[in-house]
């Protein structure tokens, strides 16, 4: 439900108005900016629900689709597909927690 | 059919690329560009934790034409993601009875899609808001 509320206006915004500069100004995502929202605990939270739950959406919608298409059986499907998505956690996290407060 | 031989319907290995499968494969697909769109802010997060130097090479990837083409795939993914989502809501549902009457399904899918339409709006006017 994230994913449907907030998604497009994400992608509009930190992939294309931003580093266009249509928009949002140049330097809507600078160096000093980042790290002030990354450091913010509020931000951080944000750019950790956001980060997981779009990680692992998509997780389970591919492992859905490609059991329906026969791709595999189900443990080592469910280990590619979640395992993937439970590393990406741990980056994600590992990262987080370097930025820092 | 019989107990020791069921009869096990013949299922053609690409069933999901044909009509009127396809339209389902693609809405799953819309998932990818859910992932994809994640893995990038993944990576500008890791830029992020490693310094300017790696966090402007992230920046500069942005601007390239690569990632603004990817980027409208995964806008129109996104939007495709958010049409489907509540196209499918209703129907999961137990049916919504007001009244005496049943309320059809593509109210609660245009609700949806109002909410969505105003979130949209919303985190555009704060960005917009909160720019230097």
């Amino acid at each position: 439900m994230l994913a449907a509320l907030i998604g497009p206006a994400l992608v509009l915004l930190t992939g294309l108005a931003a580093p266009t500069g249509i928009g949002l100004t140049n330097n809507f995502m600078s160096f000093a900016r980042a790290m002030a929202f990354a450091q913010h605990p509020l931000g951080k939270l944000i750019l950790f629900g956001v980060i997981l739950l779009f990680i692992w959406h998509g997780a389970e919608r591919i492992y859905l689709t490609l059991r329906d298409m026969h791709a595999g059986a189900k443990f080592p499907l469910m280990w590619i597909c979640y395992g993937t998505a439970g590393v990406l956690t741990l980056i994600t996290m590992g990262a987080l927690a370097t930025i820092g407060f | 059919m019989s107990r020791s031989r069921p009869y096990i319907r013949p299922v053609e290995t690409l069933w999901w690329a044909r009509p009127p499968y396809l339209a389902y494969t693609l809405r799953e697909a819309t998932g990818v560009a859910v992932l994809g769109y994640a893995l990038v802010l993944l990576a500008g997060v890791v830029s992020l934790a490693n310094g300017e130097r790696a966090y402007n090479v992230w920046l500069d990837f942005l601007k390239s034409p690569w990632s603004l083409s990817l980027h409208v795939l995964f806008l129109i993914g996104m939007i495709a993601h958010t049409w489907t989502w509540f196209r499918i809501l209703p129907k999961t549902m137990p049916r919504l009875v007001i009244g005496r009457r049943v309320l059809p399904q593509i109210r609660v899918t245009a609700a949806g899609v109002a909410v969505a339409a105003a979130s949209f709006i919303f985190i555009v006017l704060v960005a917009v808001w909160t720019q230097p």
